[in-house]
């Protein structure tokens, strides 16, 4: 299936590169939902995604004679979309956290780990039931600063695989897991009043 | 338990899980738990791992907060509230198709 794709993607790339008819079009039709979905989710505003669709195809049909095929056409178009959906964000940045530091797991000075006893821990089907906390369970991820919040909607929204996220940041994988471990650790945090059934500050 | 008292296990508690063999101390289990979480830790590392769940309440309890975590965030989208786009609208992609000439 993953080799039927991949050749199809290269016989689209060469009609395209060939400007056969309808190819272009085919390419837009091909990965544009699912693009922007992506652009959806990180910016929060349709119109913005829109926009940013139409940017990353106007780029990747100027830039394609650069697509080398080492990593898969998809990834290729999502690293292009996600960095102009990271661009926007950034000229109009809303009130995030900057740092995630204090929200990191604490451990004593005998290594030992710090974490007050749950005597209560909500599941998520309990709290996914009730539309205020999931309201809030966005809120919160939104809150998280846009290099931790991107891993996290990649890695555990979209379900990419570690590998995947690595070539659309062009970061290591080793590098995605600890921005990914960070970003779930701080999240937990943020959460911590939910899940333990407290009023959420 | 005073909180001296309380002091002293943790004491004992960080001294034998640095120094008893087969042990991690919740630091290392800090680290290991994003290979954990991937499914790349080797076996070996994984019993150790699995061990500290066992004997480490504060552990055992931040994971499981922390596979709630996970799981919230992946299905706090899916409220069909917002629903994802099937397909790209059409005016959209007759935009993009006249931006190049295509």
């Amino acid at each position: 299936m993953v080799q039927d794709r991949e050749s199809d993607d290269s016989r689209l790339v060469d009609a395209i590169r060939r400007r056969e008819p309808g190819s272009f079009e085919h390419l837009v039709r091909r990965y544009g939902a699912r693009l922007l979905a992506t652009g959806r989710r990180i910016l929060r505003d349709t119109q913005l995604a829109e926009d940013c669709l139409q940017e990353t195809f106007i780029k990747a049909f100027d830039k394609l004679d650069m697509f080398e095929g080492r990593s898969g056409l998809g990834t290729w178009l999502h690293s292009i979309m996600v960095n102009q959906a990271l661009m926007k964000l950034r000229k109009d940045k809303p009130g995030r956290l900057e740092q995630i530091d204090d929200l990191m797991p604490q451990f004593d000075s005998d290594t030992c780990r710090i974490e007050a006893p749950w005597s209560y821990l909500a599941t998520p089907d309990e709290l996914l039931e009730q539309q205020q906390s999931r309201q809030l369970v966005q809120s919160q991820i939104e809150q998280l600063p846009e290099n931790y919040r991107i891993v996290l909607q990649l890695r555990d929204i979209e379900e990419h695989d570690t590998a995947t996220v690595a070539e659309i940041l062009g970061i290591t994988q080793g590098a995605v897991k600890v921005r990914l471990h960070r970003a779930r650790a701080a999240l937990k945090a943020l959460l911590e009043p939910l899940l333990r059934g407290e009023e959420m500050p | 338990m005073t909180s001296l008292g309380s002091r002293f296990m943790r004491k004992m508690k960080g001294a034998m899980l640095s120094w008893m063999p087969g042990m991690l101390t919740c630091m290392e289990f800090e680290i290991f738990l994003i290979d954990y979480m991937e499914g790349t830790l080797p076996a070996g590392q994984r019993r150790v791992f699995e061990f500290h769940i066992k004997i480490c309440r504060e552990c055992r309890e931040y994971l499981a907060a922390y596979r709630y975590t996970i799981e919230l965030a992946g299905r706090a989208y899916d409220d069909g509230s917002a629903p994802l786009p099937d397909e790209v609208p059409e005016d959209l992609v007759k935009a993009i198709l006249a931006a190049r000439n295509c």
